[in-house]
């Protein structure tokens, strides 16, 4: 036999071989007549032959060589026990077949000794079960295999090992026109009962729209009145109706979870282990379009359970019932079903001619759909989900209607898929908002808890005065008379709610070009007065919780993280500056932000000054000085509760201020003494001083009150930095300050 | 309904025979357009109209045929049902394109079918069937008004049924009394005629307690209306009605038309 020139480096190995069968022909051209008994004792010379050359390369790839060419050239009826030869070749294609898998034209030969019917049925179902492809399968070979079927020269075991195989193997074939074009062929095997549930499943992975014929139809259901329900039958049948529902009706039964045999468990560890081997270039696994049906948990009376319906493709087309336009097959320009869709890749290629499926409220589920609602601007999407939701969140509320109590589980989950998909479209749902209207007025605030209020984060922007009555109300009144982490969680949704709002304002910004787009009521100083009389609603319940629940600090960290949404606001901060009397039992992270907070927004709002036009009033300019003012005063010119005359200020009078009893009450909130940082006081007084035991904090001051300031910058309170920096104006680097100007 | 055009109504006759065929028998596939045994047919109702913008009824009318070999065996009507709207538009907004609105469905016959041909409708043109549920005063309200109605022939006698909740199980109380008396009644209380107020009702509702009381002792005002039966119609609290004089049918559709409309929104 020829040497070969290539493929003897073991590295090349897995590499397909492209060389043709006659390479191997030749060589044997030259050997003579070709009875068995000959060829075998070919072989044995060859071996010998070989066994020098052996040492030189692979051996492994020559023996499959060998055993190739054995198989291929065989034509007589070899029993297995008394051929040694047959044998030794039969294990070298098994164990490298188990090792590596088989090059096309390796499979091509094998496939065809084993459907021919020469062999022993042992030696076919040993080879057929070896058949593992190294990269694909050819999809002549698969052809010519089949075209032994009809010759009917193999046994029907053999045949039955051969389907399943096909099914195994499915997906490595590299080309399916000629395999869809022997439609046909294998819906005639479908008479053969011992074939048929194997046929179904080949038929099922063959199946478009195209195969599905009405005389098909009929004889499907012919076979099934015979066979009985047969799953293999349902679940063509069920195809068959996806593709054309015009053509047949079929229910399925509720409880059905597999429909076909499982002929994958052969070849499974062998295909898993080129999959791992290939990894990714080899195709992914058809999966089965019948998917998993919602489970009917209860018992319970039609269309009274919460069902999200399953994505079907809509049957009402007018285009489809008719007369098929031959032209529309050619041009391939039907729509592609929605049951189809299961990657990201599909849709963008057949994005042109999805259609939407016939239940609206079946895209909650499916990612990629929402992804093309995103894309679609057709009204009556909206409109038809509009339609769905509303109703069925309105008959489903468990508080709105005393019987469903009991399902409260799945209106939850239910509230579940629609915040997430609120989420994914990044806007709220017209129809859940008007739910929620509905709703919280009879809400006990216990039922669903999480999910309303995750849903009242997505509320869209509107006028506030609309939701005042609807939505403060009743959340007010909720929040005044429940616990502490109801009402953390409240503060929590409705920060939430700002952020959308200033999130969705945002991106309507870079929107504003079309005019026609912008709805109603967007204007930028509606969105400017909602988002004031949101943060005005937030401060007021914020001020009672914080007595109510004697300034918790968990609160706190709540009211503080609502303020910090403010950074992107373009209006002013609203600060309640009844909180800052909380600030005297703060621990020291709280005060930090607080002053982060308020140093950030005041370094924002310049900026964005510059970017926006806004017509402030002077009046919020004059209330935000005063807050200011206010606070430099606590804080640097050891003033505090002194002359503010804002109503919301902290002026106490001073029999109050004896009331506190309180020592040196105008310095208690400097950056020395206040509580907070205190602890930095003391470090720096330490290591300033470090002979010095006792604590005395009157010696910061002067030049030492500088190095203090220095200390505490160092120390990485930036905020503070940035806030000291800009507003106050200090008059003389040496001397005391004063707070003076305070800039804006 | 979206996308649902009176033309094609044969077509859906098709689909649906195939559908409920298919789904009495579960797993089992149906050809679309077989002799089935049963068959459906969509057709419509044209006199069903309150004003002229209302959109045309539609009949459902599933029929079985008899599995006997006789040679005129009848299809015989096994469930029927129809959609339809009546003086609807001054409650609705105006319906987009596309969309259909027959806010009212009315269903009799086995509920097993009620149930195939609703989820048919839901899968098919995305709509939602809810069941109606009447309030106990919008049956004060109907006993008012059917009471109030003149019936020429034999007038059954006016019924109201009470439920009152106990353990273990709820009592149920029936007053019934002459239509002719409480047809005296409701014109000393009807003050203009062809208009009905809501103190009217109260007020005659309030007589027939304070009667009940007189001569029972119990309050009936404290117990829940479930049902009431005229000679015009009846109405269960479930959303079962029961017409029984075609002469007012368009009246009493017309308040379930009200009714369904403003259980929607």
């Amino acid at each position: 036999m020829q040497q070969r020139e290539n493929a003897k480096n073991p590295k090349q190995a897995l590499q397909v071989r492209r060389s043709s069968l006659s390479a191997w022909q030749i060589g044997e051209r030259t050997a003579g007549p070709k009875t068995a008994d000959l060829k075998s004792a070919q072989k044995h010379e060859k071996g010998k032959q070989q066994s020098a050359s052996d040492r030189a390369g692979n051996s492994t790839q020559d023996h499959l060589e060998q055993a190739l060419t054995y198989f291929e050239r065989v034509k007589d009826y070899i029993p297995l026990k008394k051929n040694e030869v047959l044998q030794k070749h039969l294990a070298t294609v098994e164990s490298i077949a188990l090792q590596r898998g088989l090059s096309p034209e390796g499979l091509d030969v094998l496939l065809n000794v084993a459907l021919s019917g020469h062999l022993a049925d042992t030696v076919n179902t040993r080879i057929l079960k070896c058949l593992i492809p190294a990269s694909v399968i050819a999809e002549s070979s698969v052809v010519s295999a089949v075209s032994w079927l009809c010759v009917g020269k193999c046994s029907g075991s053999t045949q039955l090992l051969f389907l399943r195989w096909l099914i195994a193997m499915f997906d490595f074939i590299d080309h399916k026109e000629k395999l869809h074009a022997l439609y046909g062929f294998f819906f005639c095997s479908l008479q053969d009962e011992k074939l048929c549930p194997y046929v179904c499943h080949l038929l099922y992975l063959l199946t478009r729209r195209e195969s599905v014929k009405p005389f098909r139809v009929r004889r499907l259901v012919d076979l099934q009145a015979k066979m009985g329900m047969q799953p293999h039958l349902q679940a063509l049948l069920s195809l068959y109706k996806l593709f054309c529902p015009e053509l047949v009706s079929i229910t399925l039964p509720a409880k059905m979870k597999t429909y076909f045999k499982n002929s994958e468990s052969l070849w499974k560890a062998a295909i898993n282990t080129i999959r791992r081997r290939n990894q990714g270039t080899s195709p992914t696994s058809q999966q089965l379009i019948l998917g998993t049906g919602h489970p009917q948990s209860r018992k319970r009376k039609w269309n009274t359970q919460l069902i999200l319906p399953a994505c079907s493709t809509d049957a009402n087309n007018p285009t489809r019932s008719k007369e098929i336009n031959h032209a529309d097959i050619l041009s391939h320009s039907e729509s592609f079903p929605v049951e189809q869709l299961h990657t990201f890749s599909q849709l963008l290629q057949n994005i042109h001619r999805l259609e939407f499926p016939s239940q609206m409220g079946s895209v909650l589920r499916n990612s990629l759909l929402l992804h093309y609602i995103n894309c679609i601007k057709d009204e009556s999407i909206y409109l038809r989900l509009y339609y769905w939701m509303g109703q069925t969140l309105q008959e489903e509320c468990t508080w709105y209607k005393l019987d469903n109590q009991q399902y409260e589980e799945e209106f939850k989950d239910f509230l579940d898929i629609v915040y997430k998909t609120e989420c994914f479209l990044q806007e709220g749902f017209s129809s859940c908002e008007e739910f929620l209207y509905k709703s919280l007025p009879l809400w006990d605030g216990f039922c669903c808890r999480s999910q309303i209020l995750r849903l009242v984060s997505w509320i869209p922007l509107s006028s506030f005065s609309e939701m005042k009555p609807h939505l403060c109300e009743p959340l007010a009144q909720l929040f005044f008379t429940s616990s502490l982490y109801f009402k953390c969680s409240v503060l929590e949704s409705l920060k939430e709610l700002l952020q959308n709002w200033l999130n969705w304002h945002v991106m309507q910004l870079d929107v504003e070009s079309d005019p026609k787009i912008s709805p109603l009521n967007t204007t930028l100083s509606g969105l400017v007065n909602s988002v004031a009389e949101l943060i005005h609603f937030v401060g007021w319940i914020a001020t009672v919780a914080l007595h109510l629940e004697n300034n918790a600090t968990f609160l706190l960290y709540f009211i503080l993280d609502f303020y910090e949404t403010q950074h992107s606001c373009p209006s002013l901060v609203f600060i309640c500056v009844r909180i800052q009397r909380a600030l005297k039992s703060l621990p020291f992270v709280h005060s930090f932000r607080y002053r982060t907070n308020l140093v950030a927004a005041k370094e924002n709002e310049l900026i964005k000054k510059t970017i926006l036009q806004f017509k402030f009033s002077s009046q919020t300019y004059q209330e935000y000085n005063q807050y200011i003012m206010a606070m430099v005063g606590c804080l640097w010119t050891s003033s505090a509760f002194q002359k503010d005359i804002h109503p919301q200020g902290i002026r106490l009078d001073p029999e109050v201020l004896k009331k506190t009893r309180v020592q040196e009450v105008r310095n208690s909130f400097n950056i020395v003494h206040h509580p907070a940082l205190m602890g930095y006081a003391i470090l720096f007084l330490q290591q300033a001083w470090p002979e010095d035991k006792t604590l005395n904090f009157n010696l910061i001051k002067g030049r030492r009150w500088n190095w203090y300031l220095e200390y505490l910058y160092v120390q990485g309170l930036q905020g503070l930095k940035l806030f000291i920096e800009s507003s106050i104006n200090r008059v003389s680097q040496v001397s005391q300050t004063k707070s003076g100007n305070v800039q804006v | 309904m979206y996308k649902f055009s009176y033309g094609n109504l044969k077509e859906y006759s098709r689909l649906l025979s195939a559908f409920v065929a298919a789904e009495k028998q579960k797993g089992l596939a149906v050809e679309v357009g077989n002799d089935l045994g049963i068959k459906v047919t969509l057709s419509t109702l044209l006199g069903l109209k309150g004003t002229d913008q209302d959109q045309v009824a539609v009949l459902v009318q599933i029929a079985s045929r008899s599995q006997l070999p006789f040679e005129n065996a009848e299809n015989k009507v096994v469930w029927s049902g129809w959609f339809c709207c009546i003086s609807g538009d001054d409650l609705l907004e105006s319906v987009p394109e596309d969309f259909t609105c027959l806010s009212l469905f009315l269903a009799n016959g086995a509920e097993s079918y009620t149930a195939i041909v609703g989820s048919w409708f839901q899968k098919t043109f995305d709509c939602y069937f809810s069941r109606l549920t009447i309030s106990p005063l919008n049956l004060a309200w109907m006993a008012a008004m059917w009471t109030g109605c003149k019936v020429d022939s034999h007038m059954a006698a006016t019924e109201l049924v009470f439920s009152v909740p106990c353990i273990p199980q709820s009592l149920d109380i029936s007053y019934a009394i002459h239509s002719e008396d409480a047809k005296a009644l409701w014109d000393t209380v009807q003050k203009t005629p062809g208009e009905v107020t809501q103190e009217e009702v109260n007020l005659f509702m309030d007589c027939l307690y304070s009667h009940f009381h007189r001569h029972f002792k119990i309050h009936l005002s404290a117990t829940r209306l479930v049902k009431v039966s005229t000679s015009i119609a009846s109405a269960h609290c479930d959303g079962n009605i029961k017409i029984l004089h075609s002469k007012h049918l368009i009246g009493v559709l017309t308040l379930l038309t009200e009714l369904a409309i403003s259980q929607i929104q």
